[in-house]
């Protein structure tokens, strides 16, 4: 949209990738954890397409522009099939701690300890 | 036009833009701060679907509908059937104990928010954008991703389509109980 500026969306985009990373630090869920990476990867995507779309104000020409449009959008699609096969496996894992366990609160989980 | 504010006219544009961002960014805390993990799920839902807009304003349709269809339509319906099936019971099952790691997590994220945001943000301010033209008309439509991927980008586009199936296979290993 005309109007707004480019600012707005990166503040925007680093709000929320501050928000996950905070989420990650201090929840003891996993499917919370997971849900704030989910967050950090959406973030990271709007950076993606709000810089691809105004990749034309930068001083380029109209070619580099429309390439550089493109791969913008292109990265958000890659990333978006990364995070489906990621929450895929990762809820996978979950499921089978759990089973073991019984328990899935992540500070308790020690099995990697010496 | 109307109020100057920091050097940006209020458009109606930057209104609307305003209150998804608002509202997104409200969600995205709620994610965060609820302890029942259903409530977290759905307002990470609304995230989602908000921030589909957010891509509408910015002229990507494509991604937009993409964000609607693969994260609140298939993700987070992934993540409620584990937390159904996981039957954690009453929130208090996990009890999101209050200790030193709340208020450092919420130092080391304000601290993070100021680094980066005080470091990135005051290079691009000023960048807004100029009327569209010619190349950029059909940024995000259907047509112009389409030809882009199926083109220049058919190679990452491949090794995803494996990465996919890898996906696939290994979740079914990890949630079968016996093989």
């Amino acid at each position: 949209m005309n109007g707004v500026p480019l600012a707005a969306y990166l503040s925007l985009g680093l709000f929320m990738f501050v928000t996950g990373v905070v989420g990650v630090m201090i929840r003891r869920n996993p499917i919370v954890v997971f849900m704030c990476i989910e967050l950090m990867l959406n973030s990271v995507n709007l950076t993606f397409i709000s810089f691809a779309r105004y990749s034309h104000a930068a001083q380029v020409s109209q070619d580099a522009a429309a390439h550089s449009a493109m791969a913008g959008q292109m990265m958000v699609i890659f990333v978006m099939a990364v995070a489906a096969a990621e929450v895929a496996v990762g809820l996978g894992i979950i499921m089978a701690i759990f089973r073991l366990r019984n328990n899935i609160d992540i500070d308790e989980l020690n099995l990697l300890k010496g | 036009m109307g109020a100057q504010i920091l050097g940006v006219t209020l458009t109606p544009n930057l209104m609307v833009f305003g209150g998804l961002a608002t509202l997104s960014a409200l969600c995205a805390v709620g994610v965060v701060a609820f302890p029942n993990a259903v409530r977290s799920a759905l307002c990470l839902v609304v995230n989602f679907f908000l921030l589909a807009f957010v891509y509408f304003t910015l002229n990507a349709e494509m991604m937009g509908i993409t964000q609607i269809v693969v994260y609140t339509g298939a993700i987070m319906v992934l993540f409620l059937f584990v937390i159904m099936l996981l039957n954690l019971g009453a929130p208090q099952a996990l009890k999101e104990k209050l200790d030193f790691k709340t208020p450092l997590g919420l130092l080391l994220g304000v601290a993070l928010f100021g680094l980066v945001g005080s470091q990135l943000l005051p290079t691009f301010v000023g960048v807004t954008q100029v009327q569209t033209t010619g190349a950029l008309e059909a940024f995000g439509s259907p047509q112009a991703v389409g030809r882009s991927l199926f083109s220049d980008y058919v190679v990452p586009f491949e090794a995803v389509s494996i990465l996919l199936l890898v996906g696939i296979v290994g979740s079914i290993l990890l949630a079968k109980r016996k093989i």
